[in-house]
């Protein structure tokens, strides 16, 4: 789907909450998911310029989980280490976008050039 | 853009947010909150959030916002009613809502600003 203005925040926010609830996550799991994938949207929108998200529901032995793909072709993030950084923003945020999503998943990756764009990828497992 | 609708009761402003916030509304309540505290001279306001499903960073800095604008006005904030799950996440999430007094619903909520209302000298 892509995610080009506020709206589609909002819109991505319900799409993983149907994805979630689909492959059964707690109210707890569901929640977390929602919010890293709320935040990691914002910054797509806002700091990316717009871009899309992606979604797989991934199988790994027995468990279950949801992967999702945040891309933007955007300015990229020149200092991932500083952007990963608690409090550290670039705009006008509180600065725990990135660095708190994070936490909230079980995979996290980034894949930025700067000038090209920036991926994150999160998964979560049931 | 759609608009929260903010009550008064007695000397409490009441908000509850019931839908899933697009960044502007929530901007928006922040405006229509100052502007209603200054017009009623409200020295309550009590956001039930217990609708919510998700609070993330924005909605945090939201309600800090709100809160921290309502005491330079002279009115003490309660948001109450977070989910559970909701709390679990904010709190791994990073976010600590710092100076924004909760409760654990309305009622206790309305029984803080009470209490809060008692304890002024100005009346």
């Amino acid at each position: 789907m892509s995610l080009l203005g506020e709206r589609d925040i909002v819109m991505c926010r319900q799409m993983v909450r149907r994805l979630t609830q689909q492959i059964k996550f707690t109210l707890v799991d569901q929640t977390k998911m929602i919010t890293a994938a709320s935040e990691l949207s914002r910054n797509t929108v806002v700091y990316g310029g717009g871009g899309e998200m992606r979604w797989e529901i991934v199988a790994q032995g027995i468990r279950t989980g949801l992967r999702l793909w945040f891309e933007d072709k955007g300015p990229g993030i020149p200092d991932i280490g500083l952007a990963l950084t608690d409090g550290w923003t670039s705009g006008s945020g509180m600065g725990v976008g990135l660095s708190g999503s994070r936490r909230l998943v079980n995979e996290f990756e980034i894949r930025t050039v700067v000038g090209e764009g920036t991926c994150v990828t999160i998964t979560r497992w049931k | 853009m759609e608009r929260i609708p903010i009550l008064k009761m007695g000397r409490v402003l009441l908000v509850t947010i019931q839908v899933d916030l697009q960044d502007q509304v929530a901007l928006g309540l922040q405006d229509d909150l100052s502007a209603r505290i200054e017009q009623t001279g409200a020295n309550g306001v009590l956001i039930d959030i217990s609708a919510l499903e998700i609070v993330d960073s924005f909605v945090g800095r939201m309600l800090a916002s709100i809160s921290g604008i309502a005491t330079v006005l002279d009115a003490t904030t309660v948001v109450v009613g977070m989910q559970p799950a909701v709390a679990i996440t904010l709190v791994e999430l990073g976010l600590s809502l710092e100076g924004v007094r909760t409760a654990l619903n309305v009622e206790r909520g309305m029984a803080m600003l009470a209490v809060d209302d008692r304890n002024r000298i100005d009346d």
